[in-house]
């Protein structure tokens, strides 16, 4: 895995507060070694700011086996 | 001569892309893996109560499969589905509204206001004011966010909305699912991309 492909999954992991301190730093400074990389954590921290902008909502597994037996039945 | 030849392949080609459309069939078996969440999203954003909406949806699947044989496939199964809830929408509002409801008249007094005795202008729409709009771009986004991630392969869908929009922690999910932690992260990192590629089209430039 090259140093991109690591930089992203912290990158990910940074989305959902799950990076380590550790890992911050290496982002950091590797975002500030490569343009493409800055480029798409800015994309990527858009995306999250638009997943928490459309407040969206989903169906837990249960409703929906729920729907699907009053479907069958 | 050479004008119409031309035309007539063009036409050619508009039905070549247009058959798959025609093909539209009903798939009830999927419904609810498939259209469930987008549904909800929509319900969601018109009832402003989860509880209600989900019976809504539930009511709408149900609809659909008993008019199942109405359906003639030019639109496709989902376009079908939300003209089937918008309807129950309407349905919901006219039954909160029956009887007792007409003859009540529902208006919310602030009580800083009340006690100023300026209430009415209160209640005015403040012209400059942009709230409403972003209310229903937001929910706009989350329907073409909802597009997106139903186009995602299942496994990717799933993981990316059990950890966006659930909240699932991520060792619950690798338990949930049997993966390991690297297994999910690099998931999470498909689906996000193919999601912004996506956004990029339907929604604007990321």
């Amino acid at each position: 895995m090259n140093s991109c492909d690591k930089a992203a999954i912290i990158c990910n992991k940074a989305q959902y507060r799950e990076a380590t301190f550790l890992e911050i730093v290496k982002l950091r400074f590797h975002l500030f070694i490569c343009k493409t990389c800055s480029k798409a954590t800015e994309k990527n921290n858009t995306l999250t700011s638009l997943c928490e902008k459309a407040k969206l909502q989903s169906l837990s597994n249960q409703e929906k086996l729920k729907m699907k037996e009053k479907l069958k039945t | 001569m050479k004008i119409i030849k031309d035309v007539t392949s063009i036409s050619v080609i508009f039905e070549k892309d247009k058959t798959p459309m025609i093909q539209h069939q009903l798939q009830p078996d999927l419904w609810v893996d498939s259209y469930a969440d987008y549904l909800f999203n929509f319900a969601v954003g018109r009832v402003s109560d989860s509880e209600v909406a989900k019976d809504l949806v539930s009511e709408t699947f149900l609809a659909g499969l008993k008019s199942a044989k109405n359906y003639k496939g030019d639109a496709a199964e989902r376009t079908w589905l939300i003209a089937i809830l918008k309807r129950k929408v309407i349905d919901h509002y006219r039954k909160t509204n029956s009887k007792k409801g007409k003859a009540e008249v529902r208006m919310n007094y602030s009580s800083a206001s009340d006690a100023e005795g300026d209430w009415m202008e209160e209640q005015v729409a403040d012209p400059y004011s942009t709230l409403e709009n972003s209310v229903m771009e937001n929910e706009e986004l989350g329907l073409a966010i909802q597009e997106c991630i139903s186009k995602l392969p299942k496994k990717q869908s799933q993981v990316f909305t059990m950890k966006t929009i659930e909240g699932i922690s991520t060792e619950d999910i690798c338990n949930e699912l049997d993966i390991n932690p690297s297994n999910l992260w690099v998931m999470v990192h498909r689906a996000r991309t193919a999601l912004m590629g996506c956004l990029n089209q339907n929604w604007f430039q990321l």
